[in-house]
């Protein structure tokens, strides 16, 4: 979230789509009921479904899975084509007027720069004419027709409402009752919230749906502000935590790149990261890349790590390909290059596209090692449990360990929540049986492979021999003990350069701004630097004074940066520092220096006269409506038909889908085509049940007990399916046999002159737990990964659905 | 399922004693459901298992997110989910937390024939006294709106108690505590209808002429309140009586025919009287348990 949780009650329009709120988020929804009570809020849901979100709505209007994009980039050419934007936060704070070099463009479906056997682009040409300083050109009049904004109304002047129609499904008269409510935010004293999750991510352009609202709201200028941004509703209570601290195989911690093995050396690799501003006197706050670098190597490696040896630069890993992600992962398994598996927390089996693909993967494994606190599928992946998991144990020869491990309320430690918030949580019970904490079992498996490299030495034991770890407990560190190593601390006296001040030399860290990159500091998440200082565990606060009632409580837990609870809150403020909505105000400039009720997201003597622009995290300060090269699927965000797609694209049909969406050749080969498979499909989770672990409580076991799918009342007539009769569904890759929910709730959408139908898949049965066994979502779902986060596409493929007879077994 | 003292009680079943009414001090209670901000997310449900420690057996899906699928002994509370295509087309999903409405007027209580087994405090809650129930199912019938379930297990009625329990010590119900966005909230009767007019005025002000308040006069008003956005058509919302009404039997019982059928058992004791001094008493043969527990067993297959 750039916002937090009960920022939401600011709004004047809450928008859901993207996700389903009070389905998945139920307590966070609490702030859209207080922002239609307390602010007259109205809230619009735009959803294939009509969802538990749209039961509270306004507004509602339907959409074909997979087709956000067209229907957002309609409304970015109604803003314009209205003049609703805002204009001053627009001129001043995002990149409309910059001018893009030649030799940009959009033809047929494809930027320029694209490699048709490689499936990537030379990104080469996305970016801004510099002048000779190395600044990029502006024209502040706008009327440069080569300036982003006159670009993207050339881009979107495509996307009139009958093309929306005609691709989304949506009727007009909605789409554009749709667009009057979000455009009436652009009012400077108006707001819009987008609350968004997985019903944007998982999809083969699920990082452009997000940046295509991310561009409406910068067009309204809902950024920065009280009531608006941009927020991702985290679907686990520390997913958010996940990628903070770098989980990712391409990824370190704090949203540092790992290098790749073109990075030969610490000077190049850093060469990459110098963000040189590109625009006079900006701030582009990653040139301090090499502090954060530096000191997390200090974190890593103690005194090993040394100017002399680069920082141990040499020890950390070098891609030799973009990243392993899951989908790799499981290629490789199945290609015979992965024959070992540790599996923390993490349920491939029920939670990985293809479920079939997955446990052939498995069943070529030497060994799988599962920690986790459930008896998960994965752990059983080997198991028989008829067709719910068809596998023939005496064919499988993967040696399977299963560690059960602690649950949070078993243990000491923090979670990070959607809002960025640091919640330290406190031990309430003994785990059960043997399970022991994921830090006890991993230090374990740690000292014991170091113990075999030092007996037995091996190709490169260099890394593993010189991690420090000085723990009180080196068998089982305390989880306080890791929290500070992450916050950092001063390994030598630090004196600021401005007020003269010293920080001892073993003294935690108060925040990032402390840290060096001479090696006298080291911080193992450099965004994570406050969080645990010598005042002591700030994650741990629990005052919920909101100075302004304003939904701010700077002294409850701690968020990342810098305790920061709304990002780019620059932007709250005009040009001259006063704020845009009077009534809303979060910082503004008092004539010495920025003041209000958050953290200034920009330096806090920063004179507004000084022009420095608002998004600091970006070399030229502005918000950007051209990505640059950011994205690898286009600066501008353009509509791709789902990889499974009942139509053509209607805009360029020689490039229906996303041309660097994430595909293996083995996963193409098991797409299915509409004559087979009519159906559009989607995947979520019901309020019921959390993924596939709530099946294990009975509470929620009865609650929603058994596997089924929705279907519209019309498909359910033409197919002769009744209310909770039995179906097959099925894609390409598996079939699942369930019972049907025949509802209103999903309606045929026209798309493109004809009848469209959707199935709705929720996902949370499996074979394991107390609720009845079910086949899992992901047997029908494809090996489609994002062109950029490799998030599988989930949200949107074909299926064929027919009524069938119970089960023997349920009979 | 509580029992407090009998100075708690204003009403108490099949009972010609009047209550002290010690407590008439004490505010009448209400629970007031705003259904325009419920989401349904059932975690009123989970919190009535968790704190009254039930749990029904996992059962199948039937055709809608309503799970388990009716009340029970064990089942106190339900989310009722109706689909509703409005007069300009548009779809409802009108949720609705279902359970005892605590009826000022309650029939279950007039219906019960066990001395005590239905009592209703000053507060307003009406509950089941489980040792002084007879499981004769005679508040089943009683009640207008279709809440007491009989256990195969132990024979004795239940229903939602409004938490007596916590409500006497001074919390509030367990499914008001856990709903996340406020659906539910508990207070005193006059401040409930006070939100209610307060939520009725913005629901009007997006569109829903016709919000307001369900606190039906049939039944002398109830302790447990809806905020519904088609007041006018409380039958929208699953079923919800749009008059409800106590059984003219059960009146009758109560009115006219409750002297005679007292004179009925008096005029039964005697005659079994004479019965046992001039037969002796009865033997029950295994074949007569036989057939009582099939008569028992046909009973409670009918609703």
């Amino acid at each position: 979230m750039t916002n937090t949780w009960q920022d939401i009650k600011n709004a004047n329009v809450v928008v859901v789509m993207g996700g389903n709120a009070a389905e998945a988020h139920p307590c966070g929804f609490k702030w859209v009921i207080e922002a239609k009570i307390e602010n007259g809020a109205k809230l619009v849901v735009v959803d294939p479904r009509f969802t538990r979100t749209a039961s509270v709505a306004d507004y509602y209007a339907p959409i074909r899975p997979g087709t956000d994009i067209a229907f957002l980039n309609g409304v970015i050419r109604y803003l314009l084509e209205k003049d609703a934007i805002q204009h001053e936060y627009v001129r001043s704070y995002t990149n409309a007027g910059l001018i893009v070099k030649e030799g940009y463009s959009f033809q047929d479906g494809l930027f320029s720069g694209y490699n048709e056997e490689k499936h990537t682009y030379d990104k080469s040409s996305w970016d801004y004419e510099l002048d000779e300083k190395g600044f990029a050109k502006s024209d502040d009049t706008w009327q440069d027709p080569r300036c982003v904004i006159n670009l993207l109304k050339q881009h979107v002047s495509r996307y009139t409402p009958e093309m929306v129609s005609r691709i989304c499904g949506t009727p007009q008269d909605k789409f554009l009752h749709v667009c009057e409510l979000m455009a009436s935010t652009a009012a400077p004293d108006k707001a819009m919230t987008s609350l968004f999750a997985l019903g944007w991510t998982q999809h083969s352009v699920g990082s452009q749906n997000i940046r295509t609202m991310a561009m409406v709201q910068l067009l309204l200028g809902n950024i920065g502000v009280a009531g608006g941004g941009m927020n991702a509703l985290r679907g686990h209570s520390n997913i958010q935590g996940l990628t903070d601290v770098g989980l990712l195989s391409n990824l370190m911690p704090g949203y540092m790149t790992l290098p790749n093995d073109k990075d030969a050396d610490l000077d190049t690799y850093m060469s990459t990261k110098l963000f040189k501003p590109l625009r006079p006197g900006q701030t582009s706050y990653w040139q301090n890349y090499r502090k954060f670098f530096v000191s997390f190597q200090k974190a890593m490696f103690g005194d090993a790590a040394t100017q002399e040896n680069n920082w141990a630069y040499d020890w950390l890993p070098k891609l030799d390909i973009p990243l392993y992600d899951i989908i790799k992962a499981f290629e490789m398994m199945n290609n015979g290059q992965m024959n070992g598996y540790i599996c923390q927390g993490f349920n491939p089996l029920q939670a990985f596209p293809d479920r079939g693909r997955t446990r052939r993967g498995l069943s070529k494994l030497k060994f799988l090692v599962t920690m986790d606190p459930l008896d998960t599928e994965t752990s059983r992946f080997w198991q028989d449990f008829g067709p719910q998991n068809p596998a023939k144990p005496s064919e499988i020869q993967t040696e399977v360990f299963q560690l059960p491990t602690t649950c949070f309320a078993e243990e000491n430690g923090s979670l990070v929540n959607s809002a960025r918030w640091l919640q330290w949580h406190w031990k309430a019970a003994d785990g059960p049986g043997e399970a022991k904490s994921d830090i006890w079992i991993m230090t374990g498996i740690y000292h014991r492979l170091r113990e075999l490299y030092r007996k037995e030495g091996g190709a490169f034991p260099d890394p593993l021999l010189n991690v420090t770890w000085k723990y009180t407990n080196p068998v089982d560190p305390d989880p306080e003990e890791l929290a500070k190593e992450m916050n950092g601390r001063a390994l030598a006296d630090l004196t600021d350069a401005t007020t003269g001040a010293v920080t001892k030399a073993g003294t935690l860290l108060d925040g990032f701004a402390q840290l060096r990159d001479d090696g006298t500091t080291a911080s193992g998440c450099w965004i994570f630097s406050g969080c645990f200082t010598e005042k002591g565990n700030q994650m741990a606060r629990r005052d919920a004074t909101d100075p302004r009632e304003q939904g701010i409580a700077p002294n409850w837990a701690w968020a990342w940066p810098a305790n920061r609870r709304i990002l780019y809150n620059r932007a709250s403020a005009d040009p001259e520092g006063k704020p845009w909505n009077p009534a809303k105000p979060v910082i503004s400039w008092n004539g010495t220096r920025w003041v209000g009720i958050d953290t200034p997201d920009y330096g806090p003597t920063v004179k507004p006269s000084d022009g420095v622009g608002p998004f600091i995290m970006n070399a030229e300060g502005m918000g950007r409506l051209f990505a640059r090269d950011q994205m690898g699927d286009g600066p501008f965000p353009e509509h791709y038909e789902p990889l499974e797609s009942p139509v053509d694209n209607v805009l360029h049909p020689k490039v229906k889908s996303n041309p660097v969406a994430r595909v293996f050749p083995d996963d193409r080969a098991m797409f299915g085509d509409a004559k087979s498979f009519p159906y559009v499909a989607t995947t979520y989770r019901l309020t019921e049940h959390f993924h596939f672990w709530t099946k294990h409580a009975l509470i929620n076991a009865i609650l929603q007990p058994e596997e089924f799918v929705e279907i519209g009342e019309a498909l359910a007539k033409e197919k002769g399916i009744a209310q909770g009769g039995w179906v097959k569904v099925s894609s390409k890759r598996g079939e699942v046999v369930c019972k049907a929910y025949v509802t209103k709730r999903i309606k045929p959408l026209t798309v493109d002159g004809k009848p469209t139908h959707v199935i709705g898949v929720p996902l949370h049965w499996g074979f394991t737990g107390q609720a009845r066994k079910g086949y899992g979502a992901n047997t029908l779902t494809p090996a489609v990964g994002d062109a950029n986060t490799q998030t599988p596409e989930f949200k949107a493929f074909l299926v064929n659905v027919e009524k069938t007879s119970a089960p023997p077994m349920t009979a | 399922m509580s029992d407090l003292q009998s100075q708690d009680y204003i009403r108490r079943s099949a009972s010609t004693m009047t209550p002290p009414s010690a407590r008439s001090h004490e505010d009448e209670v209400a629970k007031l459901i705003d259904v325009s901000r419920c989401i349904g997310c059932k975690a009123c449900q989970s919190a009535c298992m968790e704190w009254n420690d039930l749990r029904q057996e996992v059962g199948h899906f039937e055709g809608s997110y309503q799970n388990p699928n009716d009340l029970s002994p064990s089942v106190w509370t339900l989310m009722k989910f109706a689909e509703y295509e409005n007069e300009q087309g548009n779809l409802e999903w009108l949720i609705r937390k279902d359970g005892c409405m605590h009826c000022e007027d309650p029939g279950c209580l007039k219906a019960c024939p066990a001395p005590g087994a239905i009592v209703q405090y000053a507060n307003g809650i009406v509950d089941f006294i489980s040792d002084k129930c007879i499981g004769c199912g005679y508040c089943v019938k009683g009640c207008p709106f279709d809440i007491p379930r009989i256990s195969k297990t132990d024979h004795k009625s239940y229903k939602c108690t409004l938490c007596s329990d916590r409500v006497t010590v001074g919390l509030e119900p367990a499914c008001v505590k856990a709903c996340p966005t406020g659906a539910i909230m508990f207070g005193t009767k006059a401040d409930m209808k006070h939100q209610a007019a307060e939520r009725i005025v913005d629901l009007k002000s997006r569109g829903f002429d016709k919000a307001g308040l369900y606190d039906p006069a049939e039944v002398g008003g109830t302790h447990v309140m809806y905020v519904l956005h088609h007041a006018d058509k409380p039958s929208l919302y699953s079923g919800l009586p749009d008059k409800p009404g106590i059984s003219p039997m059960v009146e009758a019982w109560k009115g006219v025919m409750k002297p005679l059928a007292l004179a009925g058992i008096a005029l039964a004791t005697v005659v079994g009287f004479f019965h046992y001094m001039i037969k002796g008493p009865n033997e029950v043969t295994e074949a007569d348990e036989a057939e009582g527990a099939r008569a028992l067993d046909e009973t409670e297959k009918t609703p």
